[in-house]
């Protein structure tokens, strides 16, 4: 059931909080720059993961009020989540092999990768 | 106890456990470029677990009426997105990731504010924390929700790129401010919902003063940090649902997007302040470039004189900017770069961190049109080499080889690393019209004697520079 009389629960969260919080910014403490595009694009997909929080609302919902509200929420949701995951794909479908999987790289051991004459 | 027999909550519990595990596995792929695509597809397969084991809620699975809509609003949602999602131009990518951004940021809002309206038809007056998380996530959601929408309205050019100022701009942002401040209060001592309403009303309002005076070559920026807004929005309401998977994804999303956010403002030598309230009080700055480049004269060129200077050139530099994505012209960009390396030409193009409209954008699209990695160079690794260019071909680019940057203390962009297009011997700019940058300054290079200008869309002047090599 839903918290609403004591706080028994909220320390417990505060703590998962806080912990996901230190692995959130250690996670991605080193991203080259090519990436971050992606990387934003695939952490907002992550954040439609509310699509749950919206389903369960749903589940208790009464009167035409919180349906109508619930229903723009499952639908807002889902875009964010489909959506997100779908156009971050399409990005890293053009990295498919780079830079690591590419067999031959003549510039490879050279730091510049300047392919000098 | 066997675990046949754990009760259902328990097993959902758990499969929400796994989902929680694959999105942190997924932040961690998408940092590598090796693992990116992997991590993004296994943060998905988490996201699918997770929203399937949500359907084993009883009270979801009895609701009857409530299962339908929840689910005819799933397929409208999946059926709107899959085909935006696919078919929207790569170079509309940042404006796509900021629309899913705001939905997810509105959703956020609701659920909240849901629950709260539940516990209220209930009959329960909820306890002080449970209003508190509601109020948090209806103020971050709807700011994310609404300063979205405008960041989505200016990428998209329906309004104007520059900072938009105007009189009494920080008066209205204080009273804002402190209108927020009472309400949340109010809200929390007497428990009336109708002030959230009232706060949900003025955080949307927040949003929309918050991003106007950002300037348009930093909106990528504020979009990252409106990512990190809807993560936190969606672990507050992960707070009022009592939801584990919520408080994590969201927190991780949040705490995640700050430190992305302070990546990418450093990638453009800004601060994230700096970024966020720089337009304030610099609004002579910000629009005076402008005056007077009528009447300065610039040299033009046509692409016969280019196309034999390139061909003679021992080092030619491609600088590509937001115009040559704009143009679709990554694919003609290439034949040109293959045509000069037939002829012997040493080719390869520098990459500004936030070439295009985000950083790594660039080296997106022209991964699209197959350019060989090994000629594209990231900035630092280019800008030592520029003194030695023959030719940097600035194609479609503008703010990020200004070298007001580094010259003009007042400017907006000053202190953002740029490419050194100046040292080349010749700079060719491919462009459209005198009509500057998005940051909206002038830029002096333009009015530079060894500077030659191209009119035109990017493509059909690429394509008859193809043709002059070709023919030297």
């Amino acid at each position: 059931m839903i918290a609403q009389v004591s706080g028994t629960g909220i320390v417990e969260y505060l703590t998962v909080f806080v912990l996901a919080a230190f692995v959130g910014i250690e996670v991605v403490s080193k991203v080259p720059s090519i990436l971050h595009t992606p990387l934003m694009s695939g952490s907002n997909a992550i954040h439609g993961i509310v699509l749950v929080g919206a389903l369960t609302i749903m589940g208790e919902a009464h009167g035409t009020a919180q349906l109508v509200l619930g229903f723009l929420a499952v639908f807002l949701a889902t875009l964010n989540v489909v959506g997100g995951f779908v156009v971050t794909d399409r990005m890293l479908e053009m990295f498919k092999g780079k830079p690591n999987e590419r067999p031959p790289r003549k510039s490879e051991t050279t730091d510049s990768g300047d392919p000098a004459p | 106890m066997m675990a046949a027999s754990l009760p259902l909550s328990t097993v959902r519990d758990l499969f929400y456990l796994v989902a929680v595990a694959g999105f942190i596995l997924a932040l961690k792929g998408l940092g590598s470029p090796k693992f990116a695509r992997r991590g993004n597809q296994l943060g998905a397969a988490a996201a699918v677990l997770a929203i399937a084991f949500t359907f084993t809620l009883p009270t979801l699975r009895h609701s009857g009426k409530n299962l339908v809509l929840a689910l005819v609003a799933m397929v409208l949602g999946a059926l709107v997105a899959v085909p935006v999602a696919r078919l929207v131009k790569m170079t509309a990518m940042p404006q796509l990731v900021a629309f899913f951004n705001g939905v997810g940021g509105g959703a956020a809002s609701l659920v909240s504010i849901i629950e709260l309206l539940h516990l209220h038809s209930l009959g329960l007056k909820p306890a002080v924390y449970v209003t508190a998380e509601v109020l948090l996530g209806v103020l971050i959601g709807s700011v994310s929700f609404s300063g979205s929408a405008i960041a989505f309205i200016k990428l998209q050019e329906l309004i104007t790129g520059r900072p938009i100022t105007y009189p009494g701009q920080q008066a209205i942002n204080a009273v804002v401010g402190l209108a927020i401040g009472v309400l949340v209060v109010l809200a929390l001592v007497t428990g009336n919902i109708a002030f959230v309403f009232v706060l949900l009303a003025l955080a949307l309002v927040l949003g929309v003063i918050f991003v106007l005076p950002i300037g348009g070559a930093d909106v990528p920026v504020l979009i990252s940090l409106l990512n990190s807004f809807t993560g936190l929005a969606v672990a507050a309401s992960g707070f009022v649902l009592d939801n584990n998977l919520l408080i994590v994804a969201g927190t991780l999303v949040g705490a995640s997007g700050i430190i992305l956010t302070r990546l990418m403002s450093g990638a453009m030598g800004r601060s994230l302040p700096n970024i966020l309230f720089s337009a304030f009080g610099a609004v002579i700055t910000a629009t005076g470039g402008e005056a007077g480049d009528a009447s300065r004269s610039v040299r033009t060129g046509t692409p016969e004189d280019v196309g034999v200077l390139l061909a003679y050139a021992r080092k030619v530099v491609i600088i590509p900017g937001y115009g040559l994505a704009v143009a679709q012209a990554q694919h003609t960009v290439r034949e040109l770069a293959d045509a000069l390396t037939a002829r012997g030409v040493e080719v390869f193009y520098a990459i500004h961190p936030v070439a295009g409209r985000m950083p790594g954008h660039m080296n997106v699209l022209l991964a699209e049109a197959n350019v060989p990695y090994e000629e594209l160079k990231e900035m630092d690794e280019a800008n030592p080499e520029m003194s030695t260019a023959d030719v940097a071909l600035v194609v479609g680019a503008n703010d990020t080889v200004n070298p007001a940057a580094i010259t003009t203390p007042g400017s907006p962009i000053y202190g953002m690393p740029i490419v050194h297009a100046d040292e080349a011997e010749n700079v060719i700019f491919l462009k459209r019209s005198m009509r500057p940058g998005f940051a909206g300054i002038d830029n002096e290079l333009l009015y530079d004697p060894k500077t030659t200008l191209l009119f035109g869309d990017a493509k059909d002047t690429l394509a008859k520079l193809v043709a002059a090599v070709k023919d030297a």
